[in-house]
C-alpha cells in the first residue's frame, strides 16, 4: 500500500519537477534565443547557402527551360532532332532579351571551353532565324553540329549536380553521368590541396618549436619583464598583414638584408645569393612568423596555470631537470599545444594573401584557388564545392585530433 | 502661352539644377595614381562645374562585388572602372546597365562619338576612358645593351638574369608566340589549337626557372628598382611613373605590347544614374581625356584627344605623346587583347596554367 | 637516535630575495633523527623559505645546510633524497595514483616487480589499496592528501618535508589528517620536518616545535613548554590564548617578582623574562587559569571583576570580564558539575597563582 502511494507520489512529484523546470528552461531559451538567431544568420546560413551552391546550380534550367525539358529525355548518343534546336531558339531569344544569355554561356562554358562566344554570337541573330532550326543554326556556327555541345548542355541542365564537387577532387563528370578523371595537364587541385596541407603542417611545425620556449620563457619570467615580452609578441600582432609580408620581402629578397649580410661576411659570393622569398621557403619563413602569436598565447596561457610545485615535487621526488621537464611539465602543456597547433594549422590552411606575394610559384594554396575563383571567374559554385572540400578536410582532421589528443583536452586561454 | 511653357521650363530646369546640386555619386576606381589621374582629370573638374559631389572607392578589379550588389538589390556604386572583359561579361549576365554611344557628345573637332572613339572601344554597356598596355621594362643602368624585341624577353643565354612575369595565362601564352615567331595578328588564331597552347607553354617552359611570378600592378616596378629581376612584364603606366616620379632609369620595350582598355560601367539600379550618366559623358569627352593623359601614360580612348595630350603635369620637359600606349611607333608590333578568346578558354588555361606551375 | 648527530643542521644561515632584506637572519637548527619537528609562525616569518632551502629550491644567501653531516648547499634537489609534500599537494594531474607513486622509484631505476609492491605497500598505508588507477581530480581532498604523503614517503628517504599539507582540507578532515600522518611518524620512525602557520596543528603533531617570527626563532620547545613557559611575548600571544596586562617590575626576587600595573596594582608573577626592578613588562596568564570565586588566601592574586560577556562553547564557559582597567580579558569556566554560575552585570572575584602569571618582555 505504501508502495502505491509512493509510485503517486512520485508522478505527481515529477510533474511538479518538470512543470517548475519547464518555466526555467524557457526563461534560458529566451535569454539565448537572439544569440541563437544571431548565429544562425550571420554563420550558419550563409555558410549552408554556400556550400549548398556546391551542389546546386539552376542558371541553365532556370533560363533555358524548354531546352532543358527536351534535354531530359534526350539519351546523349544520338544525333540532336528539330524539336531539339526549336527550343535552344525559343530559349535562345528570350535569354538574350533579358540579358541571361551570357550567364548560361558562362556555365556551359565551363564544362566545354571555347562554347562561350558560341553562345553570345548565335544569341544575337537567333530571333532573325527561321525554321527549320536544325538547319538555320548550325549555319550560324557550325559548332552546333557538334554533339559536345548538346552533350555539355545535358550536363549543365541538372539542377543538382556532382560535378563542382568532381571538378574540386580533379574529377569531370560526363553527359551520361559518369565520372572519370580529369585531363592530366588539368589537374590541380589535388595538388594544391596536398600542398595546403603540408605548408600548413610544417608552418604549424615551426611555430611550436619557436613558440614553446618563447611561451615558457613568458610563464616563468616576472610579470613584469613578461607583460613586456608579450607586447613584442603581440606588437607584429596588431600591424597589418600585408606590411609584415612585405617586410619580409625586403628581408629576404635577393638583394634584402638577409643576403646582403651573407655576401658581406663573406658566407656566400655576390652573385650566389640564396633565394629565400618567392619559393616554398618564404612562404613558411613568413607565415610562420605571423601566424606565432596563435600558438604562443594559447600556450603561455596553459603554462601560466602550471604551479612551479609539479617540478619541485618531481625533483623532490628523484627526477632530473630533463625528466621532470618531459614527464611532469611537458604532458601538462599539451592542452596549450593542441590549441595552438590547431589555431594554427587551420588559419594557416585557408592562408592565401602571403603565399600569393612570396610564395611565387611553389607557394601558391588552395586558397588562392578559391579566391580566384570568387572574384575572377566568378565560378562560385566550384569556389563553393572547393571551400565544402577543405572544410570537409579539416573536419577530417579534427576528428582525427580528437581521437589522438582529444578535444576536451584543448585549453584555448 | 508661350510665357507660360517658359516659366515651367525654367522653373524645371532649376529644379533639376537643384537635385543634381544635392547629388553625390560613387565613382569605383583601380586606386593609386590611376584614381589620382582620373580625380584630377574628371573628379574635379567635373565637381567645380556641376557642385555635384564625387566620391572615389577603390577596389581590385573582378565582377564580384557588382554581382554581389546587383544580386542582392541593394547597389552602392554608381560607376565602376573595369577591364574589357569584366565590361562584356558583365553585360551578358545582365549585372550592368545598357548605354547608347549616339548619347555622347561629339569630339572637340565635331567627329559624332561613335567614330571619335577609337574602333572596339565601346560596347553595349561601357564605354572606354583609356588604353593601357601590357609591356616589359628593364633597368637600362644595369643593362647596357639592353633587349629591343619580345623575343629578347625569352632569351636567357645573351641576356642573363630573372624575369618577372604576371602569374596569369593571359598576356604571358600571348607573349610567348610572338616571341615565338608568331605574328601578332595570327596569335589568337594559334591559340585557338591544342598545338598553339602547347607551343606557348613550351615557350613559357623555356624560361620556367628564372622567373619572379607577381600578382600585383605595384609589384614588377619594385622588383626592377631592387634588382630582384632583370625584366619583367608590367603594366606601362606603373613603369612610366617610376621613371617620371622617381626618376628611375627604367626602359620599356613596346614591341610585343598587349593592349587592353580600361570603361566605364554602371551597375544595374545604380543609385544615382542620372548623374552618374551626366558624369560619364564628361569623363569621357575630348578635353577631360587628353587631361588625363597629362597625369598617367595611359592613351585617350578617343581620337579627337591625341592632339591635346600635353606634358607631364609636373615636368613640362617631358612630353607625354610618345609614351601612350598608342603611339604609332609604340603600335608597330602589337597587338590587342582578344576578349572571346579568354571569355572561352580563360577556366581552361587557368588550370593547365596552374598545374604547370606546380609542376 | 643519537643526539650528537643531528640528520638536518642550519648553520648560520641567512637568506635574502632582494639582496635588501634579510628573509631568515642568522639561522641556527638541529634537527634529531626520528623527530617530528615543526616551523610555526605567521606568514612572512620565514619558515617556508627554511624548508625551500633545506629542500634545495632555494639557495641560501650565507651558511651552510648539513644532511647527515654532509654540507648540501650544492647538492641539487633531486639528489638529497628528501621527501616531500606540498601545500596543493602537487600530485601529477596526467598520472593515476599508482603511477605518481611509481614515478620516484622509476626515476630511481628500480624494477618493475619492485615498484608494484612498494606502490601497493605505501596506497596500503594510507588506506588507498582500491584507487591506485584512479587520476588524482578523481580523488576527494583527504584522498589527495594520503596519496601526497604516500609518494613523499615510497621511496623510504630519511627525511620528509611538508609544507602547510593540510591547509586546503576543512577542519574535521585536517584533524583526522592531523593524527593519520602522527602515526605514520610513529610507525615508520622517519623524520619529519612541518611547517604550518596552525598552532593547534603543531601542537598536536610535533615532537619540538620552532615558532618563527621575522626571520628568527623565537622559541624552540616540546609543545607543553612552549604553551605553559612562552620565552617572551610574541611567543605567548602565538601559542594559544592568553589575557595580556601591562606594567613594570616593582620588585624581584630569582624566580619571582612583583609587577606593577599602571594603576598601580600589584601582581604576583614569575620572573621569566625581565631581570631587575623597573623593567617593563607584559604578564601573560592563560584564561583557563583564571580561578572565579577563589578561596580567600588560596591564590595570591584576586580581584574584582564585573561579567560583560558570557558565551556558552560546551565545554567551557567563555566569560568576558572587566578587570584592572581592561574589558577583555577572558575567563574559560570549565563546564564541570560544580562551576559558577555567572550572570551578565554581576561583580565577581577572580584570582590567579603566581606560577600561572609569566613576567614576559614588554
Amino acid at each position: 500500500m505504501t508502495s502505491t502511494a509512493d509510485v503517486i507520489d512520485d508522478k505527481l512529484l515529477q510533474k511538479r519537477l518538470d512543470k517548475a523546470m519547464f518555466n526555467r528552461r524557457l526563461r534560458a531559451f529566451l535569454l539565448v534565443l537572439p544569440i541563437l538567431l544571431f548565429l544562425l544568420v550571420v554563420f550558419i546560413i550563409p555558410i549552408g547557402y554556400f556550400l549548398f551552391q556546391g551542389v546546386y546550380d539552376k542558371t541553365f534550367s532556370s533560363i533555358m527551360p524548354q531546352t532543358t525539358e527536351i534535354l531530359s529525355e534526350w539519351d546523349a548518343t544520338s544525333e540532336p532532332t528539330e524539336e531539339m534546336f526549336a527550343a535552344l531558339a525559343v530559349d535562345m531569344v528570350v535569354a538574350r532579351e533579358n540579358k541571361t544569355i551570357g550567364k548560361v554561356a558562362t556555365r556551359v562554358n565551363r564544362d566545354l571551353p571555347g562554347t562561350r562566344s558560341l553562345f553570345t554570337s548565335t544569341a544575337r541573330k537567333v530571333s532573325k532565324l527561321e525554321a527549320p532550326f536544325k538547319e538555320s543554326i548550325p549555319d550560324v556556327k557550325d559548332k552546333w553540329n557538334d554533339i559536345e555541345v548538346w552533350q555539355a548542355m545535358k550536363t549543365a541542365s541538372r539542377k543538382f549536380t556532382p560535378g563542382y564537387y568532381a571538378a574540386a577532387l580533379d574529377l569531370k563528370l560526363k553527359s551520361d553521368g559518369s565520372i572519370v578523371r580529369q585531363d592530366e595537364k588539368r589537374r590541380i587541385h589535388m595538388i594544391l590541396m596536398k600542398r595546403t596541407l603540408q605548408i600548413s603542417f610544417l608552418v604549424t611545425v615551426f611555430c611550436l618549436l619557436l613558440g614553446y620556449p618563447i611561451a615558457y620563457l613568458l610563464a616563468t619570467l616576472p610579470t613584469k619583464t613578461s607583460n613586456l615580452l608579450l607586447i613584442l609578441v603581440l606588437l607584429p600582432f596588431w600591424t597589418s598583414i600585408l606590411v609584415r609580408t612585405t617586410a619580409w620581402i625586403a628581408m629576404l629578397q635577393a638583394q634584402g638584408v638577409v643576403n646582403d649580410l651573407l655576401v658581406f661576411f663573406g658566407i656566400t659570393a655576390d652573385d650566389a645569393r640564396f633565394s629565400l622569398i618567392y619559393n616554398k621557403l618564404g612562404t613558411l619563413i613568413a607565415m610562420t612568423h605571423i601566424l606565432l602569436p596563435f600558438m604562443i598565447l594559447p600556450l603561455y596561457s596553459v603554462m601560466k596555470g602550471i604551479p612551479p610545485s609539479y617540478v619541485r615535487a618531481a625533483k623532490s621526488l628523484g627526477a632530473t631537470n630533463w625528466t621532470a621537464f618531459w614527464r611532469i611539465y611537458a604532458p601538462q602543456t599539451i592542452p596549450g599545444l593542441g590549441a595552438g597547433a590547431i589555431l594554427v594549422f587551420i588559419v594557416a590552411i585557408g592562408y592565401y594573401i602571403t603565399p600569393a606575394l612570396v610564395g611565387g610559384q611553389e607557394g601558391t594554396m588552395i586558397s588562392n584557388t578559391i579566391d580566384g575563383h570568387m572574384r575572377q571567374s566568378l565560378n562560385w559554385n566550384l569556389a563553393a564545392a572547393l571551400a565544402g572540400v577543405l572544410m570537409i578536410v579539416v573536419l577530417f582532421l579534427y576528428w582525427l585530433y580528437d581521437r589522438i589528443v582529444g578535444i576536451d583536452n584543448m585549453k584555448l586561454g | 502661352m508661350k510665357k507660360v511653357t517658359t516659366l515651367l521650363a525654367a522653373g524645371l530646369a532649376a529644379a533639376v539644377g537643384v537635385a543634381n546640386a544635392a547629388e553625390t555619386i560613387t565613382v569605383v576606381s583601380w586606386g593609386g595614381a590611376y584614381t589620382k589621374s582620373q580625380v584630377e582629370a574628371y573628379h574635379k573638374p567635373w565637381m567645380a562645374a556641376t557642385g555635384n559631389t564625387v566620391v572615389s572607392e577603390d577596389y581590385n578589379g573582378g565582377l564580384s562585388e557588382v554581382k554581389a550588389q546587383v544580386e542582392a538589390g541593394n547597389v552602392k556604386w554608381d560607376l565602376i572602372d573595369v577591364e574589357l572583359s569584366d565590361a562584356i561579361r558583365g553585360c551578358d549576365e545582365g549585372l550592368l546597365e545598357e548605354i547608347n554611344i549616339d548619347d555622347f557628345p561629339a569630339g572637340a573637332d565635331g567627329t559624332p562619338a561613335a567614330d571619335d572613339f577609337l574602333p572596339g572601344t565601346y560596347t553595349d554597356c561601357a564605354v572606354a576612358n583609356i588604353v593601357w598596355s601590357t609591356i616589359f621594362a628593364y633597368d637600362s643602368s644595369k643593362m647596357e645593351n639592353g633587349p629591343s624585341t619580345i623575343a629578347d624577353f625569352f632569351d636567357t643565354a645573351n641576356f642573363p638574369g630573372k624575369r618577372g612575369l604576371r602569374k596569369n595565362p593571359k598576356a604571358n601564352l600571348e607573349m610567348a608566340l610572338m616571341a615565338d615567331g608568331v605574328a601578332a595578328d595570327e596569335v589568337y588564331s594559334v591559340l585557338e589549337t591544342e598545338e598553339g597552347i602547347e607551343r606557348a607553354f613550351a615557350k613559357l617552359d623555356s624560361i620556367k626557372g628564372d622567373v619572379v611570378w607577381w600578382e600585383a600592378g605595384a609589384q614588377p616596378p619594385q622588383l626592377l628598382a631592387d634588382g630582384e629581376v632583370a625584366m619583367t612584364t608590367a603594366y606601362n603606366g606603373r613603369i612610366f611613373n617610376a621613371v617620371a616620379s622617381e626618376d628611375k632609369p627604367f626602359e620599356i620595350v613596346w614591341d610585343g605590347q598587349i593592349w587592353d582598355l580600361d570603361l566605364w560601367v554602371m551597375p544595374k539600379g545604380a543609385p544615382n544614374k542620372e548623374a552618374a550618366m551626366e558624369f560619364m559623358k564628361y569623363s569621357t569627352g575630348t578635353e577631360a581625356l587628353a587631361a588625363q593623359a597629362s597625369w598617367i601614360s595611359y592613351g585617350p580612348a578617343r581620337k579627337s584627344s591625341s592632339p591635346l595630350v600635353g606634358s607631364f603635369h609636373n615636368k613640362p620637359e617631358l612630353e607625354m605623346a610618345g609614351h601612350m600606349p598608342t603611339a604609332p611607333d609604340n603600335l608597330k608590333n602589337a597587338l590587342q587583347n582578344n576578349f572571346d578568346f579568354w571569355a572561352d578558354n580563360q577556366d581552361q588555361l587557368n588550370e593547365q596554367f596552374n598545374a604547370w606551375l606546380a609542376q | 637516535m643519537s643526539e650528537n648527530n643531528p640528520l638536518v643542521r642550519f648553520k648560520n644561515v641567512q637568506k635574502s630575495y632582494d639582496g635588501k632584506i634579510l628573509v631568515v637572519k642568522d639561522l641556527n637548527l638541529d634537527v634529531e633523527t626520528g623527530e617530528f619537528l615543526t616551523m610555526l609562525g605567521p606568514s612572512g616569518s620565514g619558515k617556508t623559505t627554511c624548508l625551500m632551502m633545506l629542500a634545495g629550491f632555494e639557495p641560501a644567501t650565507h651558511g651552510e645546510i648539513y644532511l647527515n653531516e654532509r654540507p648540501i648547499n650544492n647538492v641539487p634537489p633531486h639528489k638529497r633524497g628528501i621527501g616531500m609534500v606540498f601545500q596543493n599537494y602537487a600530485l601529477f594531474p596526467h598520472m593515476t595514483v599508482a603511477e605518481n607513486l611509481a614515478f620516484p622509484l622509476e626515476v630511481r631505476k628500480m624494477s618493475k616487480s619492485e615498484r608494484e609492491q612498494r606502490v601497493k605497500r605505501a596506497l596500503d598505508m594510507v588506506q588507498l589499496g582500491e584507487f591506485g588507477n584512479r587520476r588524482p581530480a578523481q580523488l576527494s581532498g583527504g584522498q589527495q592528501q594520503r596519496v601526497a604523503v604516500a609518494r613523499a614517503l615510497v621511496f623510504d628517504p630519511e627525511l620528509v618535508l611538508m609544507d602547510e599539507p593540510l591547509g586546503a582540507l576543512d577542519k574535521n578532515l585536517r584533524e583526522q589528517m592531523q593524527y593519520e600522518i602522527k602515526h605514520i611518524h610513529e610507525n615508520l620512525g622517519v623524520t619529519v620536518v612541518y611547517v604550518t602557520h596552525d598552532q593547534s596543528e603543531a601542537l598536536t603533531m610535533s615532537n619540538r616545535i620552532a615558532v618563527f617570527n621575522d626571520g628568527v626563532i623565537q622559541q624552540l620547545a616540546p609543545p607543553d613548554d612552549l604553551y605553559e613557559r612562552p620565552d617572551n611575548a610574541f611567543v605567548a600571544q602565538f601559542i594559544g590564548e592568553n589575557n595580556k596586562l601591562r606594567g613594570s617590575v616593582a620588585d624581584i626576587d630569582g624566580e619571582y617578582c612583583v609587577v606593577q600595573t599602571t594603576e598601580g596594582v600589584p601582581i604576583y608573577a614569575m620572573a621569566v623574562n625581565v631581570s631587575q626592578r623597573g623593567d617593563e613588562s607584559t604578564l601573560s596568564l592563560r584564561p583557563e587559569r583564571v580561578v572565579v570565586n577563589p578561596e580567600p588566601g588560596s591564590v595570591p592574586n584576586i580581584f574584582d571583576a564585573e561579567v560583560l560577556e558570557l558565551i556558552y562553547l560546551g565545554d567551557h564557559i567563555r566569560t568576558r570580564v572587566a578587570l584592572l582597567g581592561r574589558d577583555d580579558f577572558i575567563i574559560k569556566v570549565p563546564n564541570s558539575a560544580d562551576h559558577a554560575f555567572l550572570r551578565e552585570g554581576e561583580i565577581v572575584s577572580v584570582g590567579w597563582l603566581q606560577q600561572d602569571c609569566r613576567a614576559l618582555d614588554a
